[in-house]
């Protein structure tokens, strides 16, 4: 799933500057269950700039919706419709696909991420997620054991390990990050697949995927 | 917002804090008037958002008052609690508010003094004494 | 005037290349100096590429000016921030001034570096890079296109010794003999059990590739403990640590010379590598001390 974090609130505040009645909406999916930007977000959120505004004497008058999942039109325009023409702005609580959804639809509304979208993951501990696919759209996961080196390797080696890792099997760049090589020759080894991490790889495609992506299904 | 008024919100669970709150009152035992007490079925039911809310609309302190620890009768409650208030203190900082404005307080339904204690405590610290 | 490397590699008895570590800024003066200094001391110097991920004059243009002075030079070249185009562009325009030595590595992760925002590039790994070069030699580009105009490059590559866990760094290892390598620079040693134990495993991989043992000086106690923590690659051991403390106020360079010295002439009586790669970073003027405390 898409996994997200809330802006710092400088950030927001800053962005909302100007405003004085806003709509901030929710999504039910990826950023609900990554405690990022769901209905309670979206009402913790909208406290706090409440309170921070009329801290500072001009109370921001705030609308909060949820919608079911932001990266979809007709959902959006279900929920939002008849909200969007009461408010000057849109602070969404989405990923990069909702808040861009949104501003689509209704294009004469600047509309505002309260979110960084970071990578597409899952949950490692309550709490805490991790990256595991970097959307390369050329997986070679049957390759590596399950382990993804495009982002789990931090300088995505397809011929990894490097010559840096700490000891003990962790990441040059952070001495609390595996080494993803590590990871895989330990998943190979288990596996009896050690000639998969033998074999040499050729340098990856990295226009696999030509941005900005588009796919199409093969049937309607 | 007149955050210059000395409201404070008590949520009390049933169990202790409400109990406490309600012996005080019966046994005449002088406590500020400038607290409101929200009875609540355990300290757990209280969320994050309440404590904002109460902050939004007017609160200048709020008490989240619930059972021993150990002793809580849906026997986590007052441990989630303890741990949104924690939130919440971080989410009032984000916007200013902080110095202690919201506390968790653990109490017996028989700790009437510690009850007032507290909130005077929080009063004084509302009115910068 | 330095002899070729590709005939040093097959001729000498104990080959001994050093490291020569560009500044940051366009001043080749004092670089200039070491290169004086070393060009004839020893079998090539090894210019670094931004190393550490800090941005410095390039490892190409000093290249050039070792050629210049009668030198031999290796081009250091690693994956971190340039792409396939611009590494083949690279190599091509090293080959047509004279620099025909290349020693291939990832390079290290921008996050030890000194901008730590940039974009890390790594298009390339190491082994797919060693392939590159190879390709580039038999007169095509990685696209298959012919080369008006071809190279023929001595290709290297490093190793580390002292991982741990060592079996998939041998795993990695393999692949870039498997490849093809003119000369391995390990990382830098301290125990020679331990590299004697990889040079065990080396020797099965591949006879015929030249393994120099890479010797880092140490100028003290603290210095050695900085580059625990800090530089991918290196492990000093405590027993070193200690001696390094202990020596007395102000003697720690001398101490880490003697050390240095001590190391190669260990390596090079026991036969343990096929020579030694000096990198005294940032104290490159004292490298012919390091010569001497080796016996060399």
């Amino acid at each position: 799933m898409i996994i997200a974090e809330r802006k710092p609130l400088e950030e927001i505040k800053n962005m909302l500057s100007g405003y004085k009645k806003i709509l901030v909406v929710g999504c039910r999916t990826c950023v609900t269950i990554c405690w990022a930007g769901g209905e309670k977000e979206v009402g913790i959120l909208s406290s706090q700039l409440k309170l921070a505004s009329s801290g500072e004497g001009n109370e921001l008058s705030i609308l909060e919706a949820t919608v079911e999942r932001q990266c979809e039109k007709e959902m959006v325009i279900e929920e939002l419709g008849d909200k969007v023409q009461e408010v000057e702005a849109i602070l969404s609580m989405g990923c990069g696909a909702g808040v861009q959804t949104i501003a689509e639809i209704f294009e004469e509304k600047p509309v505002f991420p309260a979110l960084n979208t970071t990578f597409i993951g899952m949950p490692e501990a309550e709490g805490v997620w991790v990256e595991k696919c970097g959307t390369c759209g050329d997986c070679m996961l049957y390759w590596t054991g399950g382990i993804c080196p495009v982002v789990r390797c931090a300088k995505g080696l397809l011929n990894g390990p490097c010559g840096g890792t700490r000891k003990g099997g962790k990441c040059e760049i952070d001495p609390e990050k595996d080494c993803a090589w590590v990871l895989i020759y330990r998943r190979l080894e288990k596996q009896g697949r050690l000639d998969l991490m033998r074999k040499y790889y050729e340098p990856k495609n990295y226009r696999a995927v030509q941005r900005p992506g588009r796919v199409e299904a093969a049937t309607a | 917002m007149n955050r210059e008024d000395n409201k404070i919100v008590a949520f009390c669970c049933e169990h202790s804090a409400y109990q406490v709150a309600n012996k005080a009152g019966k046994m005449r035992l002088h406590y500020p008037d400038n607290v409101r007490i929200i009875r609540v079925p355990c300290a757990g039911r209280v969320d994050v958002q309440h404590i904002l809310k109460a902050f939004e609309k007017g609160a200048a302190g709020v008490l989240v008052m619930g059972c021993q620890e150990g002793a809580c009768q849906h026997l986590t409650g007052n441990t989630r609690a303890k741990e949104r208030v924690k939130y919440a203190e971080d989410l009032l900082k984000e916007v200013g508010i902080d110095g202690g404005r919201v506390k968790m307080v653990n109490l017996a339904p028989d700790m009437a003094q510690r009850f007032i204690r507290e909130v005077k405590e929080m009063t004084e610290k509302i009115e910068g004494r | 005037m330095a002899i070729h490397f590709r005939e040093a590699l097959k001729t000498k008895d104990f080959i001994v290349t050093a490291e020569a570590g560009p500044v940051k800024g366009a001043n080749t003066e004092e670089i200039l100096e070491h290169i004086e200094l070393l060009k004839d001391r020893v079998d090539s110097l090894n210019v670094t590429d931004n190393q550490s991920s800090v941005m410095r004059y390039p490892s190409l243009g000093i290249c050039l000016l070792i050629k210049e002075h009668g030198g031999e030079p290796i081009f250091q070249v690693t994956c971190r921030d340039r792409n396939r185009l611009a590494i083949q562009a690279d190599l091509l325009f090293a080959y047509s001034r004279g620099v025909d030595n290349v020693l291939c590595l990832t390079g290290d992760s921008i996050d030890v570096g000194d901008h730590k925002e940039a974009k890390p590039v790594f298009d390339l790994d190491s082994a797919q890079l060693i392939h590159l070069v190879h390709t580039l030699n038999s007169g095509k580009d990685m696209a298959g296109n012919k080369l008006d105009g071809g190279v023929d490059f001595c290709v290297g590559a490093s190793a580390t010794p002292s991982a741990d866990p060592i079996e998939p760094q041998l795993v990695k290892f393999q692949k870039k003999l498997d490849a093809g390598v003119d000369f391995i620079q390990t990382q830098a040693v301290y125990d020679l059990d331990e590299l004697k134990r990889f040079m065990e495993h080396a020797r099965k991989m591949n006879e015929k590739t030249k393994i120099l043992a890479g010797i880092v000086l140490l100028v003290g106690a603290k210095m050695a403990a900085f580059m625990n923590e800090n530089v991918p690659g290196i492990f000093v051991p405590q027993y070193l640590i200690d001696e390094l403390a202990q020596a007395p106020k102000g003697t720690g360079l001398s101490k880490g010379i003697e050390i240095a010295g001590r190391l190669i002439r260990q390596v090079r009586e026991e036969k343990i590598c096929d020579g030694v790669h000096i990198m005294a970073i940032g104290r490159e003027e004292r490298v012919p001390e390091i010569l001497e405390a080796a016996g060399l």
